[in-house]
């Protein structure tokens, strides 16, 4: 790799793909009032739900049994497998349970979550200061892990494994997503305005434990405050380059902010370290600051809570396992009873339906939306093939085909086309005229063809199984016959035996 | 042109020779659709098709006598990939009915006498003298040989149940009318 370019002015050829790149859209931000509201923490509920599984990968394993006292900060689930993170217990109290409760998830169904009373005490674990330039990048990484960080964009990929990723290809630079380009959220605007000492430090221990020597942050130009207080406290720091980008839909997913950075392209069904740069949301770099610094493991996060019918939107800072109905409390109620209740950003959160369903660490924003912002319009009609879609995919992608596929049943063909490279973004959904939900087609397809891989996966081993079984009933079957020869032929000799002596007895 | 016409009609003869010739020379006896039909089939000789075990359903398969879908623990992806195979069309109405099934041992009632752990063909299922039996998901196809072999009823056979591992986003539920039904804008 050659040498980073810091420089401010991007080469040519950069300037010139930005300017033919017009993928995406550009969905009314309705960022206010929240976006103009401190940081503000919420009280404590009654009772916190901590689900065993709030990021990719295998659930948490819980270590506590109920009736057990927990302080602020102990670990409550230890992490299962590579794929994983730990559940620390974000106040102290008392373990009522671990039973099935309502979570976050498109599917509507339950999962298995640890049960909280918090005693009000709020008494921690204590925790031990580190310098994290003095750490290793293999400890960094390991003492992320056991924070249970993750990706706090709402991915909920587990950070740490991304910091190893240095150890195999080189990492030149590594990228802070302060795209935030979901209509209503404003959690990562406010966390940089509010506390940019965090983002900055936090950036700084990735880059040690990636080995990265170029930092930049993308922030989307919706946020000036923000890209000034970043900009403010990174000027002692001249590896970190703070870069506006525009406000477009979607310039906070990975692939995107990397190409308008850096003007590289991650490979189809690559990775971003495939191109030499790591990307993480500028709210994990301040969860990664304080796992590293002051030891804390991630038991809080800031989520917006905003929509037409909440009475005052704000942002708030949440403990993980808060139920959604105390949010709403704190902020006033609902004016009017929404039409719909959303967990994430509109484009590409999740309707949820019951106010029981508690934050978890990738919760960005909770929106209460009225009847006239959501699209709940007539059904979807014929596609008229306006190409409009393949405008607006950032991946380059031809949706239109892929839906029309998907419709008749050739998974496999959609998949030819490039399904597997579709980031699930919602935009040509959101640009379709005819209202098509594209976006449906391929999440449903996605799921289907995992779904067929694992049980092809099951049937070669359910094979492997009949095999071993059919060679064990052989084996048993030989070792039962000559077991029964060898007492066959030992009856025999001694048959023979005792008519010999019989023969000797008669002649003597 | 003759040229042309020469070398391109000599072309024809001489690869038409060697297929003709290869035809006769790597001929294969056994008909080879039957093994590589057994191979795709679970191979737990349930006996759910019908057919006497995997073998006797790969002949009925190659023979024509057996539909595509004949096979319930294999479910819809074997059923699709048999369909393919043997360029049949399958019947979608058929194929979504039959969902993919799993046994579970109902605690309370078995008394561990170890016969439908004797029959599973995959060794699914767990447990020794007096013990309370269960079966491991990950290997049983609900085959349902164990079903019926059991003294007190314990056994149940079940749709797999969803869990947030396996759980599909459904299709969109609305199909758009055909463009040619569409209202015309100038109507």
């Amino acid at each position: 790799m050659g040498t980073p370019n810091i420089s401010s002015h991007p080469p040519l050829l950069t300037r010139l793909r930005r300017h033919l790149a017009q993928w995406g859209t550009h969905p009314d931000g309705r960022k206010h009032p929240a976006a103009g509201t401190t940081v503000t923490p919420v009280p404590l509920p009654p009772q916190l739900r901590l689900p065993l599984s709030q990021h990719i990968g295998a659930p948490a394993r819980p270590v506590v049994q109920a009736g057990d006292r927990v302080l602020r900060g102990q670990l409550l689930a230890e992490a299962q497998g590579n794929i994983s993170a730990p559940i620390h217990a974000p106040t102290s109290g008392l373990i009522t349970g671990i039973g099935e409760v309502p979570i976050p998830h498109p599917s509507g169904l339950g999962a298995p979550a640890i049960l909280l009373e918090p005693d009000g005490l709020d008494e921690g674990v204590s925790l031990t200061e580190t310098d994290p330039f003095s750490l290793t990048p293999a400890e960094i990484a390991r003492r992320v892990a056991a924070a249970g960080v993750v990706g706090m964009g709402g991915a909920t990929f587990p950070a740490a494994v991304k910091l190893s990723l240095g150890r195999n290809n080189p990492i030149p630079t590594l990228i802070l997503n302060g795209g935030e380009c979901e209509p209503y959220l404003s959690c990562d605007d406010r966390l940089m305005q509010e506390r940019p000492g965090e983002v900055v430090d936090g950036a700084l221990i990735i880059a040690r434990a990636v080995g990265a020597r170029q930092i930049l942050i993308g922030v989307e130009s919706n946020k000036p405050e923000a890209i000034a207080a970043l900009r403010e406290t990174a000027r002692v720091h001249p590896e970190i380059r703070v870069e506006a980008v525009p406000s477009r839909y979607p310039m906070g997913s990975e692939k995107q902010l990397i190409a308008w950075l850096t003007g590289r392209e991650v490979p189809s069904e690559g990775r971003s370290a495939d191109v030499g740069v790591v990307v993480q949301n500028v709210g994990t770099a301040a969860a990664i600051h304080r796992a590293i610094r002051f030891g804390e493991p991630l038991t809080r996060r800031i989520v917006t809570v905003a929509g037409g019918a909440i009475r005052t939107p704000r942002n708030l800072e949440v403990r993980i396992g808060t139920p959604v109905s105390a949010l709403i409390e704190f902020c006033g109620g609902f004016t009017q009873p929404p039409a719909r209740l959303v967990m994430g950003g509109p484009m590409m959160g999740l309707a949820i339906h019951s106010t029981d369903i508690p934050v978890i660490k990738g919760s960005g924003g909770l929106l209460a939306l009225t009847a006239a912002e959501t699209a709940q319009s007539d059904a979807e009609a014929a596609c008229i093939r306006c190409g409009s879609c393949v405008n607006a995919c950032p991946i380059g992608l031809l949706p239109l085909e892929m839906a029309a596929r998907i419709r008749a049943g050739d998974l496999a063909a959609s998949a030819d086309i490039g399904l597997k490279d579709c980031i699930a973004c919602g935009t040509c959904s959101f640009v379709c005229p005819s209202r098509i939900p594209l976006v449906q087609y391929f999440n449903h397809a996605k799921g289907e063809l995992a779904s067929r891989e694992r049980n092809r996966m099951k049937q070669a081993a359910i094979r492997e199984l009949v095999e071993a079984r059919s060679a064990r009933m052989e084996r048993e079957a030989r070792e039962k016959a000559e077991a029964a020869a060898r007492r066959k032929a030992e009856r025999e000799r001694a048959k023979a035996e005792a008519a010999a002596r019989a023969q000797e007895e008669h002649t003597a | 042109m003759l040229n042309a016409i020469f070398s391109l009609s000599a072309l024809g003869v001489l690869f038409g020779l060697i297929l003709g010739l290869a035809a006769r020379r790597f001929r294969v006896d056994s008909n080879g659709i039957e093994a590589e039909l057994l191979d795709m089939l679970p191979g737990t000789n349930c006996g759910q098709c019908g057919y006497p075990g995997c073998a006797g359903a790969a002949t009925a398969l190659a023979n024509g006598e057996a539909p595509a879908t004949c096979c319930p623990p294999g479910g819809k992806p074997l059923a699709e990939a048999l369909a393919a195979r043997l360029g049949l069309s399958l019947d979608g109405a058929a194929l979504t009915e039959s969902v993919p099934m799993i046994a579970s041992v109902r605690e309370e009632i078995c008394i561990g006498c170890t016969k439908c752990f004797k029959a599973c063909p995959t060794d699914a299922v767990i447990g020794s003298v007096k013990q309370i039996h269960s079966v491991i998901r990950e290997a049983c196809t609900g085959c349902a040989k164990c079903e019926h072999i059991c003294p007190t009823g314990a056994i149940e056979i079940e749709p797999v149940p969803v869990t947030l591992q396996t759980w599909v986003w459904p299709r969109p539920a609305v199909s758009p009318p055909l463009a040619t039904q569409a209202t015309p804008v100038n109507a």
